[in-house]
């Protein structure tokens, strides 16, 4: 993935962070969605180490040993913003109060399963608090290269890899395009700039409904 | 009317903890993680430990040293991802480990603290986490039940502590400290700030000290794992 690849599919993931929600950004690419978000956009961020009003990252050398984030890196609290135990803190999880989660995915199927926790072999870290944002935030983001770094399409018929959850899965962001996952499958929503649509089908491995007309681009 | 004063000597706090014991730590990454009573553990050595904590800390710290030395059978957690010997050591069959949802893991050491035997959940149900776990159904859905986690020991920081053991944390550093406060037959809490009886507000205080069995006292100037992680 090109690195203007990547920030155009930050910054379209970040147009769907609305005024007035809740929202917690997984770990990785997910979290650097943060810096797309317009800082006037009133928004509280959430992550589950105990913190709602996490108000970005601190610069080099004025970090606070006592404030993380939930991947580990320094951030600042938000004027309004709260800290919680972490039982509150998946309260709040899977209580329905998250209004959206960005997670990344190592799967993803067009019902809307989603694997990204475990490789059998050679990945099994933990699952951390991904089943519990998965299942219980009220929209559930994925966002993922298109492919993985084999050219393998990481958007499939069917998941092969043992899933985090159930039909979770509300929309896509890759590098190539958004997709919506609905009752009938999977709907091409928008397509990254100088994408081909023959070229974003051959890099999925499930069928792609396509609207008529001219395709919105991001 | 005078409260008892709590406050201990580190050495015989922690000579507290035997082989075979379950012992909860405190903390999410390093904040929270009581590293002087993990010092102190590692120093005493005793083996075969069951160790609860969300995350195995990073390599060279905390919960590492207990891995390092060989002192951990079993070790129940959420995330290991930052410490790669902890997955070695996972791998190669020298630890046990049982990954547990994170709030799960949460929620089923604050039922042990709040003197329940558990509670029932859909978190993870059709997913490879529910394998081995107790079904129950209830109207029609088939649900898991959790059983409540207690162990011997907790191990928690506490930014600040009055002598009687009432505990206040600070920003991120709280997570699972209050929570394990609850759950084990003996609470041991460091803190950084030691204060009389009344230096803390009742409204600031965040475990009330009838959870906490023994205080120490950390020294002013705290070692260096304690600071800001350097990547």
């Amino acid at each position: 993935m090109s690195s203007s690849a990547k920030q155009r599919m930050l910054a379209r993931a970040a147009r769907d962070i609305l005024p007035g929600m809740t929202v917690n950004l997984g770990i990785g690419l997910p979290t650097q969605v943060m810096a797309h978000v317009a800082p006037d956009c009133p928004v509280c961020l959430h992550s589950e180490n105990g913190i709602a009003g996490v108000g970005g990252l601190t610069a080099p050398g004025r970090e606070d040993r006592n404030l993380i984030d939930a991947g580990g890196g320094y951030i600042l609290c938000a004027a309004g913003g709260s800290f919680f135990d972490s039982a509150v803190s998946f309260a709040l999880v899977r209580g329905g109060r998250l209004d959206l989660t960005l997670l990344g995915a190592f799967e993803i199927a067009a019902n809307g399963d989603l694997a990204n926790w475990i490789i059998p072999g050679k990945f099994a870290a933990g699952v951390g608090g991904a089943i519990e944002l998965a299942q219980k935030a009220r929209r559930v983001g994925v966002l993922t290269t298109h492919t993985d770094k084999h050219g393998n399409p990481k958007i499939l018929e069917r998941c092969t890899l043992p899933l985090t959850a159930r039909g979770c899965v509300d929309r896509i962001y890759t590098d190539m395009a958004v997709c919506d996952v609905r009752p009938d499958g999977l709907h091409l929503v928008e397509l990254a700039e100088g994408v081909e649509l023959a070229e974003l089908r051959f890099a999925t491995g499930a069928p792609l409904i396509v609207a008529d007309g001219p395709i919105p681009r991001f | 009317m005078p409260f008892p004063d709590k406050t201990t000597d580190l050495a015989a706090a922690i000579s507290k903890i035997g082989d075979g014991a379950r012992v909860m730590i405190g903390g999410f990454g390093v904040p929270g993680t009581p590293f002087t009573l993990i010092e102190e553990l590692v120093r005493q050595g005793p083996r075969n430990l069951t160790i609860i904590k969300n995350d195995a800390n990073e390599p060279g710290m905390g919960v590492d040293w207990l891995l390092q030395a060989g002192l951990v059978k079993r070790l129940i957690t959420s995330h290991v991802g930052l410490n790669g010997n902890a997955v070695r050591m996972m791998n190669a069959g020298e630890i046990e480990v049982e990954f547990v949802a994170q709030g799960i893991l949460a929620e089923r050491i604050r039922t042990a603290g709040a003197g329940l035997r558990g509670f029932v959940s859909d978190i993870g149900v059709g997913t490879l986490l529910a394998e081995g776990k107790k079904r129950i159904e209830i109207d029609g859905e088939t649900l898991l039940f959790e059983p409540a986690l207690e162990a011997d020991f907790a191990l928690v920081h506490a930014a600040t502590a009055d002598t009687f053991g009432n505990l206040a944390y600070v920003a991120t550093a709280r997570n699972f400290n209050p929570l394990m406060a609850m759950a084990a037959e003996c609470t041991i809490a460091e803190a950084e700030d030691l204060v009389p009886l009344g230096g803390l507000a009742p409204d600031a205080i965040h475990t009330p000290a009838p959870f906490v069995d023994h205080l120490v006292a950390l020294p002013p100037e705290l070692m260096e794992v304690y600071g800001v992680v350097k990547r």
